[in-house]
């Protein structure tokens, strides 16, 4: 359920693999608890492993709003090449 | 903690509790259009919500006041392993990016008002669709349950929960008239209610939120102080385990625990009906997706909620019973009235998704049991009346069981809850991206999924408790301690993969699909694509 084959023409394009390759990255990241189940270094006291999952958030968000930007503008484009 | 009661914060609790009251009775004019009769407008507020108000709507849905007094008493109880949350909710938005829009379409483009309607749209099949019509009520009713005791706990707190020797009816006279209240405006608001109310509560977290990460921490002498007294109490052994009582970290075996549950957790939540509820109210695909970007503020904040269970630990909050903790903490550490404004936080964040929960599982019923099974001609006025009966039902329903029966047993229940609703995930994500899957290898997966994960449940024991101890358990093959619901959604995926294989060998009828490709594509203005008042009875005509 990486892309989201919502169009027929060519389905895999650059665009679309980034977009993929953003929805993805979080998956990697939090579940490979190994690589962040540690306490330094620590932020303001807080230890590792919390503050660089709340990191994540941020970063999941800025992921998810890319992927659905570069959506956006790739079924605008999709819809306006169609009607020519 | 029941030495006597504390006035202010009381005072301004009910203050509050008074105010959503009027809120939520008002709210049945709010927006109102002109056929109210149907369940479209009662059971999901016309279709009509824009992108704030479904923020507020799901963040009110999702994020419940059980999970604002269970995570951190998680994190109180064990440290790290509690912190699994904040994956989890980082998880589901990329998830549900992809195949909630095509949810939304299909449902505004033949009228479903449940995930069940969308199941049998799609693979031709009442039995399927009454799977998971059951499912989805199952795993609801104690979930529903579990917004009492966090209620309950917070009056707890306050003083008002009586002590053991108060006679019963005095005891839990204020948990009645809460949900009296509830149920009156749910009653005669529908969806609208809890949206508007959504507001009240969530402004009311987030102050609550906000203030508590910055003035606990000052008064605990930092985050330093917080974590290394919290690393102490950790470190001491257990008299009940013979083990230490948590980490601050995840040791390497509880890491597949972790990883598993956290994304286990995500891929069922939304398959609850009150998340797709509150996703199908919204007037756009683009509102769906967008939201997807907004609502992790929410992880953002649960996050930042997990941290106060070690505060409860630096700051000397002992308890019992682990819910109490953080509603002890605003106790002990706030100003009578601005406790009082966290227990309204939570006692209004008790009331949203109670709400909507109920909505959820009195459409599923009247939607795919009543309609599908029992008279199937019912008007739309007739299926919103029933769905209103149900609704009211339902939440009495959760009130027994709270009342009735230790709190341990609702606990235990939502626990299966999320194992059984991960188990309509294939037929739902499945169903939305391919029409490969055969409708019986799905029902048999989904049985499967269901008996698997309830017999591994009932086999986890704890210090406390025979059975239903955990939610995770060795994953056979594999070795690990893993998640039990993910293991029994394995299963299940493999179960339908296989059966559709041998299904469609032996030519087996693969049922009539409703649907076509580009309704998973259509959004609002398409030709078929009613907004505002999509013929309720749309999906069931043929």
């Amino acid at each position: 359920m990486s892309d989201v084959p919502e169009v027929k023409p060519p389905v895999v394009t650059p665009v679309r693999v980034v977009i993929a390759l953003c929805l993805i990255a979080p998956f990697v990241a939090m579940l490979w608890v190994g690589s962040y189940a540690k306490t330094d270094p620590d932020f303001i006291g807080i230890p590792f492993f919390y503050w660089y999952q709340m990191l994540w958030v941020l970063i999941s968000t800025v992921l998810t709003m890319t992927a659905y930007k570069l959506w956006q503008r790739d079924q605008r484009a999709r819809t306006g090449g169609a009607a020519k | 903690m029941n030495d006597g009661v504390n006035g202010v914060a009381l005072a301004v609790f009910i203050f509050f509790f008074l105010a959503v009251t009027v809120v939520g009775f008002l709210a049945a004019r709010w927006r109102r259009a002109e056929n109210e009769a149907s369940l479209d407008e009662w059971g999901l507020g016309g279709r009509s919500f824009g992108t704030w108000i479904t923020w507020f709507l799901l963040g009110g849905d999702l994020y419940t006041a059980y999970t604002f007094v269970a995570v951190p008493a998680a994190i109180y109880a064990a440290g790290a392993a509690g912190f699994f949350a904040v994956p989890y909710t980082i998880l589901v938005y990329p998830l549900i990016f992809t195949f909630l829009p095509r949810l939304w379409s299909v449902s505004h483009k033949h009228g479903y008002v449940t995930t069940s309607d969308f199941v049998r749209g799609r693979f031709g099949s009442k039995g399927l669709s009454l799977a998971v019509a059951v499912t989805g009520i199952l795993a609801t009713m104690p979930y529903i349950a579990l917004q009492l005791v966090g209620i309950q706990a917070v009056l707890d707190v306050m003083g008002v929960g009586g002590g053991e020797d108060t006679n019963w009816f005095v005891k839990d006279l204020p948990l009645l008239i809460a949900f009296g209240v509830l149920a009156a405006y749910t009653y005669s608001s529908g969806l609208r209610a809890p949206a508007l109310i959504a507001f009240v509560k969530d402004t009311l977290i987030y102050i609550v939120i906000a203030v508590a990460i910055i003035y606990i921490p000052i008064k605990l002498g930092g985050f330093d102080d917080i974590f290394a007294k919290a690393g102490e109490a950790f470190a001491q052994t257990n008299p009940a385990t013979g083990a230490p009582r948590g980490a601050l970290v995840p040791a390497e075996a509880g890491q597949w625990t972790y990883a598993t549950l956290a994304l286990g957790s995500a891929l069922a939540l939304f398959m609850y009906p009150h998340s797709i509820t509150a996703t199908l109210s919204s007037k756009s695909r683009e509102v769906i997706r967008r939201n997807t970007t907004i609502l992790p503020l929410y992880s953002l904040m649960l996050g930042l909620l997990a941290l106060l269970g070690f505060m409860a630990i630096a700051a000397g909050v002992k308890v019992s019973n682990g819910q109490l903790a953080i509603p002890q903490l605003f106790e002990d550490m706030f100003p009578d009235w601005f406790a009082g404004v966290a227990f309204a936080a939570i006692g209004i964040g008790a009331l949203v998704p109670a709400a909507i929960m109920s909505i959820a599982a009195a459409n599923l019923f009247t939607r795919n049991i009543y309609k599908d099974f029992i008279k199937p001609d019912a008007t739309p006025a007739q299926e919103t009346k029933v769905s209103k009966l149900v609704s009211l039902l339902v939440k009495v329903g959760a009130l027994v069981f709270v009342l009735t029966m230790d709190k341990t047993v609702a606990i235990n229940f939502q626990l299966l809850g999320g194992i059984w609703i991960l188990q309509t995930f294939p037929a739902l994500v499945g169903g939305l991206f391919t029409r490969w899957f055969h409708r019986w290898a799905l029902l048999a997966g989904w049985a499967v999924g269901m008996i698997y994960g309830t017999a591994a449940a009932y086999g986890v024991a704890s210090p406390t408790q025979k059975h239903f101890g955990g939610s995770s358990k060795e994953i056979p093959g594999i070795g690990e301690i893993g998640y039990i619901g993910l293991t029994a959604f394995v299963l299940n995926v493999v179960v339908t993969v296989v059966l559709t294989f041998v299904l469609k060998a032996l030519k087996a009828p693969d049922g009539v699909d409703e649907t076509r490709p580009e309704d998973y594509t259509a959004d609002a203005g398409d030709p078929g694509v009613e907004v505002e008042l999509p013929p309720a009875t749309a999906g069931t005509s043929h």
